[in-house]
């Protein structure tokens, strides 16, 4: 169970291309941040090296427990969801066939799974195969396993864009349960979440255009 | 000398002066091989083709010679992480292939007149052509990711696996060969050769091992500045 | 144990299902064969001559088709995210996939390979030892493939790519498998190259997760 996590001057680079440098950060159960900066600014790339996919080229990140230092490799293995711009869902199979995957291989049941879509209004839709569903539908299919399997630490990457104002209501009481429990949020997010957060300017004026790492 | 030499500064102060030296020594090496090969006596059996042998021998041995180079250099790109294995890596393997072209195309020379034909189906000029392979499934690789960093560790971990199987492919083919044919076709380069024609041919295997050392640094040079020419194109755009 | 049992029931049902699974190698198994009497003629002599080692080379080719799915698909639609912040190490999942994909390609390809063989005019009795070739050579070419299948991520023209990277490291077993079915054929001792398949493709199925943990590691970051 993670509570808290540090980042302490991290640098990210792209290639030969400084993304990220010297961004530092504390986050305690139950706090969610709202990182911000324009395109190309390495939202995405933050993220990734926080779940430990990309390898800092500076700085570190320390994960806590109840009972001290989790290594960074189990602490995101265990208790970590990572949700991308993509949502990770094979077209050719059913949502439920995908739902529950994504859910149990993450540690959650499929009863949990099931629950999940309920609430997230996707019940319905669970026999279909996932191409026919629309890209809000399949956001939210995704986001069912962040309530299906418990993990402390959500990084969350534009997890609103596909989504409309209603669905947005629901996916915020839906982090709030996990704030009140003692759960920690990341998210990049262009437009306001639908909580109260901290809100984190990353990049500075030292970046160039280009898309990469968006 | 591998401890001195991943500072990329003292790597290119080296080099500098290295890479022009090995030049030189290779040269002289070759001269001296060359003049020593055509004061040897025409080969009773192959007459003045044998000529050949110290073109193409050399260019064999150089062909895994520098595999094992880039194996080994890919080894510490992907352990140490460090730009300037990475670098040696991917400068080594054109030259690779060009040793190993060298060899293919010489030994399909050198058959002709001395088989009666273009190409055998040798187990050594099947391995050199099976090797011929995993150097442009290399290259194919590194040239085919955009990402330079991305295209370097994949790269070098088939390196790595080429490494491993390079045995296992070499005594494959021998052991195909004898299952499939009795007859024993001449074998260059045997065990019985006169000094007459050894002596030239150590002096080419080691005039071939320096030009390639002049050759790598000279490359490795090259990878350095195209790097430091992109970061600082990189900086200038802000 | 779980989690090997989770991710395996995945990548055999996607390779199964997901774009044509079987049925596309074991199609292009029986063009390339129909192929060969109308390349060659349909000369009997010729034909038997020719047809162990013709079908044992196209079943290696025939089990370069499905690879480009085996990462790429993960790969592009973020699944491999997930499954990298899962509980079961890449190396795992790497595994998983070579199986799946050796159950779900080279066995149905093995299945078929007697009867190409025979259709091709080899005597009836090679089957047992073509199909044991193609079992055991097949683990060996998935998971082959599937190091080239994991470096060839994020390139331009993944297919071609995988098959120039893969066709060389096939040397060995083809070597070794196309020696087991010839001396079956002529009497001889086929015990021994069959155990040196054996050996490559277990030694395959060994390191060969690693280089793909490796190279899917490389794609991701």
């Amino acid at each position: 169970m993670i509570t808290a996590i540090s980042i302490e001057s991290l640098a990210v680079a792209r290639g030969d291309r400084p993304l990220i440098s010297g961004f530092s950060l504390a986050l305690e159960a139950g706090e969610a941040v709202a990182l911000a900066g324009r395109n190309g600014a390495g939202k995405t790339s933050l993220l990734r090296a926080i779940a430990g996919l990309i390898r800092p080229s500076a700085g570190k990140v320390t994960f806590r427990g109840d009972g001290g230092e989790i290594a960074p490799e189990d602490a995101v293995a265990r208790d970590a969801h990572l949700i991308g711009h993509q949502d990770g869902l094979k077209l050719s199979r059913t949502a439920w066939d995908e739902v529950r995957f994504q859910a149990e291989w993450s540690g959650g049941t499929a009863a949990a799974a099931r629950a999940a879509c309920a609430r997230l209004g996707l019940s319905s839709l669970l026999n279909l195969q996932v191409r026919k569903l629309s890209a809000g539908q399949r956001r939210r299919l995704a986001l069912a396993r962040l309530a299906a399997s418990p993990r402390s630490l959500w990084l969350l990457d534009e997890p609103l864009a596909p989504l409309d104002r209603d669905q947005r209501g629901v996916f915020g009481d839906l982090m709030a349960e996990h704030l009140a429990g003692g759960g920690l949020i990341l998210a990049a997010a262009h437009d306001p979440l639908p909580i109260a957060a901290r809100a984190v300017e990353i990049g500075g004026g030292q970046i160039g255009g280009g898309e990469i790492g968006g | 000398m591998l401890q001195f030499l991943v500072n990329p500064e003292r790597f290119m102060a080296f080099s500098r002066w290295a890479a022009p030296l090995l030049g030189l020594i290779a040269l002289g090496l070759a001269a001296a091989g060359l003049a020593l090969d055509f004061q040897a006596p025409p080969d009773y059996q192959q007459g003045y083709t044998v000529h050949i042998m110290f073109i193409h021998v050399p260019a064999a041995f150089m062909s895994e010679f520098v595999y094992a180079c880039l194996g080994v250099a890919s080894f510490l790109s992907l352990i140490f992480r460090h730009a300037l294995a990475a670098a040696a890596a991917r400068a080594a393997a054109p030259l690779g292939t060009g040793f190993t072209a060298l060899a293919l195309i010489t030994g399909s020379l050198w058959g002709r007149p001395t088989w009666g034909t273009w190409w055998v189906w040798d187990p050594r000029l099947t391995s050199v052509l099976v090797l011929f392979l995993f150097y442009v499934g290399y290259m194919a690789l590194e040239g085919a990711i955009e990402d330079e960093a991305k295209a370097a560790r994949a790269a070098a971990i088939l390196a790595l696996v080429g490494l491993i199987n390079l045995p296992i492919v070499h005594y494959s083919v021998v052991w195909w060969n004898s299952l499939h044919q009795g007859s024993s076709l001449l074998r260059a380069g045997g065990p019985d050769m006169p000094a007459v024609y050894l002596a030239p041919l150590l002096l080419m295997v080691f005039a071939y091992m320096a030009g390639f050392g002049a050759l790598w640094l000279v490359r490795i040079r090259g990878e350095v500045w195209r790097r430091r020419a992109a970061v600082a194109a990189m900086r200038a755009a802000g | 144990m779980r989690a090997f049992s989770l991710i395996f029931r995945r990548e055999l049902a996607l390779s199964w299902t997901g774009g044509g699974g079987p049925v596309l190698a074991l199609g292009f198994y029986l063009a390339m064969a129909s192929l060969l009497p109308l390349a060659l003629g349909a000369d009997p002599a010729r034909m038997t001559a020719v047809a162990p080692g013709f079908a044992w080379l196209v079943l290696a080719l025939a089990s370069l088709l499905s690879l480009e799915r085996m990462f790429e698909r993960d790969f592009e639609d973020g699944a491999l995210d997930l499954i990298a912040l899962g509980p079961a190490p890449l190396e795992m999942t790497a595994l998983a996939k070579g199986l799946a994909q050796w159950i779900a390609i080279a066995a149905p390809l093995a299945l078929l390979a007697p009867v190409v063989v025979t259709a091709l005019g080899a005597p009836v009795g090679l089957a047992p030892i073509v199909v044991a070739c193609g079992l055991i050579g097949g683990l060996g070419f998935c998971f082959l493939g599937g190091v080239g299948a994991a470096l060839s991520l994020g390139s331009r023209r993944g297919g071609v790519l995988i098959a120039l990277i893969v066709l060389p490291l096939f040397t060995p077993p083809v070597i070794f498998g196309a020696g087991a079915i010839e001396a079956f054929a002529a009497g001889l001792d086929w015990r021994t190259p069959l155990l040196l398949l054996c050996a490559y493709s277990l030694a395959a199925g060994a390191l060969c997760p690693f280089a793909m943990a490796a190279a899917a590691r490389n794609a991701l970051s």
